[in-house]
């Protein structure tokens, strides 16, 4: 039995350096890996999702150390219903449309066109609900017609990222470091300022964390240190 | 120390059974009927269940009429290559989905190497239902083909050989002879590959995307609800477990059949 678990990670082993387990939103994958390595006191495992699911996970137990969300809205909740602690802030991002390298797509207005295939998050996942506040923010309802030519509804951004970059739809809105992580094959086309919503990333101690102080520490390094600087590099704004 | 063996095997019972039920148990003790009844009233969850059937009945057809005939040719013909070829068929039963879903975007895909070809003809896959019927199809038809390889090829050929004799043709004799007798086995791959495609999640999400009504189906519907309304993800996947169960009775029903069928003769 021992050996199963070993083999299959059941957790509390007797390693050197104590775990720290770390939940955050899939846009963040690529620059926590790199800084969770080198983050000092601790092995850090990083578990990545749509940051909805990974609260969801929370709320029905499950206990990372830290919880680092795409959005404040979250980790606000999970504040209030006692799960937990006070909310950092820590880096902001910007909406674009992504387009396969070589689209002709350049602004909103060509994704009117009859027949556009857009890919854009599910309504509850922040991608989702962001990509909605664009719309709803584009004058003259052009953003009910950009939503009729919405063929899918992904449960995270990768979906879109995969489903623009396979050709399958010919535009998407994501986060501007997507676009930054998927190299060469997609473009970013900036949206007017006036419909940017405000994407702000924040991270809190989940209660009940096997290391709250290690925790505690990783928060602080995610606004500034290591990990702060690897999201500036994959092309988050800092803190606010 | 007599009959601490037959304890083990209890206990090693008894924790496979709990292990097993519970999860399942959990999805109906976590709400009550009411409430799941009234969380499957909502538009989104019907649309699911509507779509969730439709591409299943069209896929199975797909897989009844292509899979039958090429199970008998696989089960009554012995040739140069053939356990290859049968492996190359039963290959996606082993895939992961979400290899399938890769593999298909890079067969089928816009820009796969037959997506030229298929564009051409006008016809569309990715983002579209026909695309959760093709992710379907290829999940689900091992399931049928390896089953209804297997009844074939238990059915007595003396039945065959003795219409042939009496003049009727190969195709009359697989219509009337061999499909009758190998009915039971081609009915319990039906049921299983009506689960699988029932199930599918990963493929039809990479190939097909996730929309109402055009390719949310069941089971991603549910993914899509985990987060922002358990209630209505755990009607929906108390339907799948009642539909499932359903199926898996009756492919124990047809078997039983079966069984006492040979019994009888």
């Amino acid at each position: 039995m021992v050996v199963l678990c070993a083999l299959a990670g059941c957790g509390g082993g007797d390693d050197e350096e104590p775990r720290l387990v770390v939940s955050a939103g899939s846009s963040m994958s690529e620059a926590l890996t790199e800084c969770g390595r080198d983050f000092a006191g601790a092995t850090v495992r990083l578990s990545f999702g749509g940051s909805d699911e990974l609260a969801a996970q929370i709320r029905q137990g499950v206990k990372p150390d830290v919880l680092a969300s795409a959005n404040t809205s979250i980790p606000d909740e999970l504040h209030e219903e006692g799960l937990l602690s006070k909310p950092v802030e820590f880096a902001t991002n910007r909406l674009v449309i992504a387009v396969p390298a070589g689209s002709d797509v350049r602004e909103t207005a060509d994704l009117r066109r009859e027949g556009a295939a857009l890919a854009i998050g599910s309504e509850s996942v922040p991608i989702g609900s962001y990509t909605r506040e664009v719309l709803h923010r584009l004058p003259g309802g052009e953003g009910e017609v950009i939503l009729g030519n919405v063929r899918s509804e992904e449960p995270d951004v990768r979906g879109i990222v995969g489903k623009l970059i396979q050709g399958a739809a010919d535009a998407g809105f994501v986060y501007v470091t997507d676009v930054t992580a998927a190299g060469d094959a997609l473009e970013a086309i900036q949206l007017p300022s006036v419909t940017q919503p405000d994407v702000t990333y924040a991270a809190g101690v989940v209660r009940g964390a096997k290391q709250p102080e290690l925790a505690r520490e990783f928060v602080a390094n995610l606004r500034e240190g290591g990990c702060a600087d690897a999201l500036s590099e994959a092309g988050f704004g800092g803190a606010p | 120390m007599r009959g601490w063996f037959p304890l083990l095997l209890t206990v090693a019972l008894a924790l496979a059974l709990v292990f097993l039920t519970l999860p399942v148990v959990a999805i109906f003790v976590d709400s009550s009927p009411a409430e799941l009844v009234e969380s499957l009233g909502e538009p989104g969850a019907l649309d699911a269940l509507w779509l969730s059937l439709r591409v299943t009945a069209v896929s199975l057809a797909v897989i009844l009429l292509v899979g039958t005939p090429a199970a008998y040719l696989l089960a009554t013909r012995s040739f140069r290559g053939k356990a290859l070829l049968v492996t190359l068929v039963e290959l996606p039963l082993v895939l992961p989905p979400a290899v399938a879903g890769i593999a298909l975007l890079a067969a089928v895909g816009p820009s796969g190497i037959l997506g030229g070809a298929i564009g051409a003809t006008g016809i569309e896959l990715a983002l579209q239902t026909a695309g959760v019927v093709v992710a379907l199809t290829f999940v689900a038809s091992p399931f049928y083909i390896r089953q209804a390889m297997a009844a074939f090829a238990s059915v007595d050929r003396t039945l065959l050989d003795a219409s042939r004799t009496l003049g009727a043709s190969e195709a009359r004799g697989f219509l009337r002879v061999m499909i009758p007798a190998a009915l039971p086995g081609l009915a319990a791959g039906t049921a299983l590959a009506l689960g699988r495609a029932l199930g599918e999640f990963g493929a039809t999400l990479m190939f097909a995307g996730s929309f109402q009504g055009v390719t949310q189906t069941v089971p991603l519907a549910i993914y899509d609800r985990f987060s922002t309304d358990f209630e209505s993800a755990l009607a929906l996947s108390a339907v799948l477990v009642a539909v499932s169960a359903g199926i898996l009775l009756s492919v124990k029903f047809v078997q039983g059949g079966e069984a006492l069928g040979i019994a009888a003769r």
